[in-house]
């Protein structure tokens, strides 16, 4: 039996404490009304204009430049207000129009003025909840993809990884806890709580409302809220549902003298991949690609599965490296840590082989209404969005193409913190440019949004591994996973 | 003296031949070679062979053939005749990357992989026509062979392989 050591406990809710603030700072600190986005903007623009902030991924100079438009624009002179300390440093990358087209549009943006501080207060009001969803889907997808890899292996009466059984049934143990965020997450989206999902907004669909989009409209039979609730919920509550007897016949099945629990499993296994199958990639529509309302993808629902695939397998690796060197798994030998990391190698390939698919089609064809969704990503997110490639690709293939390599329990976590680092990029690129656009950061409430999910994942997954035995009885395959060597 | 006598020890199982060769390795007589109709897992590391370097070649052929694309392209496409092509960017190579992908991808693969084999043929020595070195022909169906030199010591090595359950001992003059 595992024993939940108090100073991980300990570190977990301090974990989640930390991030809680964050989250809050985040909440409280965003802007309410148009009138703190002129200050918020003009503050910017003193310390560009000063040039003390010439920050990372941005060319300076036209930082400073578009920078001085705005002051001219608002006039306003700099209060360097206290409540906005913040701000500077995440919106310093703030250069808005770069290039010489740039001066042309500054008449234009006076006379509209009110509608671009109306577009910052919604994208400076969105940062918190999106950086809280980037945080919460990754957490909640990572974990039911690991769900999804232990259904696999129990259909494909794998050989070898019924050792790493409750490893994985632990993660999954996570599911539920996330999942019931993530539904008030959603209930309180469809309530108006945000503005992150622009089809949400109200008179999209109402040709006499200045808010009418006729592409939205057209999409509404998929896009409404009450739809999208009640799918987001059924995907959830199915996916828990599932979890639950699976844990339910595996614990059965340790005290069994019949294989009737392990049948049972087996096809509950068979039934979930094929719900999984569909709810992957709808989920993903609905909760990804539906903030881009305008945009569509085909392969997007793998694209992201992809992703998780790759970040799943990680952290089950790192978890079982964890629980070893505690002395927990002694049975787990280095033959399954080689397996884990040839996963997380062809995972890393899949993910790069689906990016690109999915890159290269747009740039190639370039098709405006496509490529708007890559324009925005190399404007804003340019560091980011390239970042991943050597991160998510590059660094995983080098480290991990070895054979002796993969069985170092030292490489194969740092080669998995790469990953997860890279993966979580991915799913921030995914989510930022269409809820937050430029006015994007890596502060308090992004950072306290993961930390809070972590110290959660670690509590909720270690706390079901302490309330089992860590290795499954009664499964067939059992004594062929303990002898399991690979050359 | 007999400096090209070799021992045969023929076996019907691998289990058999498993056992016969760790014995063998224990009384400290080296084994010349092995003949199996079948791969004998594990028999590579009983007689201490080394690990194959294939993989390593591989690797290195296959930047030789990222290289080659990355070079092919970029002279052809951007530096000899850089011509407007349905509005893609020639100016860089860079900037036209994403199109000569599947070309960089291809030609890792295939520099990797018939490199690779050809390594292989050479090392192992097998080309068209050349004459089989088998021994015996039954250990291309169901015979294990086992080949070991012989130094003044037949008759020790005789009644050592007697007991490792040998089907047939031959002693033969090597030409």
């Amino acid at each position: 039996m595992y024993q939940f050591s108090s100073k991980l406990k300990i570190s977990a809710i301090a974990l989640m404490v930390i991030g809680f603030i964050g989250i809050v700072i985040g909440f409280v600190s965003a802007p309410s009304t148009e009138a703190e986005v002129a200050e918020i903007l003009a503050h910017q623009a003193s310390h560009g204009a000063h040039g003390a902030h010439a920050e990372t991924s941005h060319d300076t100079k036209a930082h400073v430049e578009a920078d001085t438009h705005k002051e001219e624009k608002h006039g306003h002179d700099a209060p360097a207000k206290e409540a906005h300390h913040t701000a500077d440093k995440h919106q310093a990358s703030h250069g808005h129009d770069k290039k010489a087209a740039h001066k042309e549009e500054v008449h234009h943006q006076e006379t509209h003025g009110d509608h671009h501080l109306a577009h910052v207060l919604h994208q400076l009001q969105n940062r918190p909840w999106a950086a809280f969803f980037v945080a919460l889907f990754f957490f909640t997808f990572i974990t039911v993809v690991v769900f999804a890899f232990l259904n696999i292996q129990r259909v494909a009466q794998a050989g070898w990884s019924i050792v790493l059984f409750r490893v994985m049934e632990g993660i999954s143990g996570f599911l539920p806890y996330v999942s019931v965020i993530f539904i008030i997450f959603l209930i309180l989206t469809a309530m108006g709580a945000n503005h992150l999902f622009v089809w949400m907004t109200e008179g999209v669909t109402d040709p006499t409302s200045p808010n009418f989009d006729a592409i939205i409209a057209n999409k509404s039979g998929w896009l409404n809220t009450p739809r999208w609730l009640i799918f987001s919920i059924i995907y959830l509550v199915g996916w828990n549902v599932f979890r639950f007897l699976n844990r339910k016949h595996s614990l059965a099945q340790d005290n069994a003298t019949d294989l009737f629990h392990y049948k049972k499993n087996y096809h509950f296994g068979v039934g979930f991949l094929a719900f999984f199958i569909f709810t992957s990639s709808m989920s993903v529509w609905d909760w990804i690609m539906g903030l881009d309302p305008h945009w569509f993808s085909t392969l997007f629902g793998w694209y992201v599965l992809a992703t998780f695939l790759a970040a799943a397998i990680t952290l089950i690796a790192m978890v079982t490296v964890y629980l070893k060197s505690k002395g927990y798994l002694e049975i787990v030998n280095d033959s399954h840590l080689h397996d884990l990391a040839k996963f997380m190698f062809g995972f890393s390939i899949f993910w790069t082989y689906l990016w690109f698919a999915q890159f290269m089609l747009i740039w190639y064809a370039d098709m405006p209404e496509e490529t708007v969704y890559y324009i925005q990503r190399f404007e804003d997110y340019k560091l980011l969005f390239l970042g991943m490639i050597p991160l998510n690709f590059i660094l995983p293939v080098l480290l991990l193409v070895n054979s002796k390599f993969k069985r170092i329990p030292q490489i194969v976590l740092a080669t998995g913190t790469i990953i997860l680092v890279g993966h979580y990029i991915d799913v921030f690129v995914l989510i930022m440019p269409a809820t937050v656009g430029d006015q994007w950061g890596f502060g308090f409430t992004e950072i306290g949004s993961v930390l809070f999910f972590l110290g959660m994942f670690i509590y909720a997954v270690f706390t079901t591994l302490s309330k089992a035995p860590l290795i499954t009885k009664g499964n067939p395959f059992l004594h062929e996973s303990e002898h399991f060597e690979y050359h | 003296m007999s400096t090209n006598k070799v021992i045969h020890a023929l076996y019907n199982d691998d289990d058999v031949l498993m056992d016969a060769v760790k014995t063998v390795k224990k009384a400290d007589h080296h084994i010349e070679e092995v003949f199996t109709p079948f791969p004998v897992h594990g028999l590579d590391k009983l007689l201490g062979l080394e690990r194959s370097r294939l993989g390593i070649c591989a690797f290195l052929y296959g930047l030789t053939g990222l290289s080659f694309a990355v070079w092919m392209t970029n002279y052809m496409m951007i530096e000899d005749w850089p011509q407007d092509i349905g509005g893609k960017p020639n100016f860089s190579w860079i900037l036209n990357m994403p199109a000569f992908v599947p070309i960089m991808f291809e030609l890792t693969v295939f520099f990797a992989a018939h490199l690779m084999v050809i390594t292989f043929y050479m090392r192992s020595r097998i080309w068209p026509f050349k004459e089989a070195e088998n021994p015996d022909p039954r250990t291309t169906d169901d015979i294990f062979l086992m080949e070991i030199p012989v130094h003044d010591n037949e008759e020790e090595l005789t009644a050592l392989l007697n007991t490792t359950n040998a089907v047939e001992i031959k002693v033969i003059e090597k030409h």
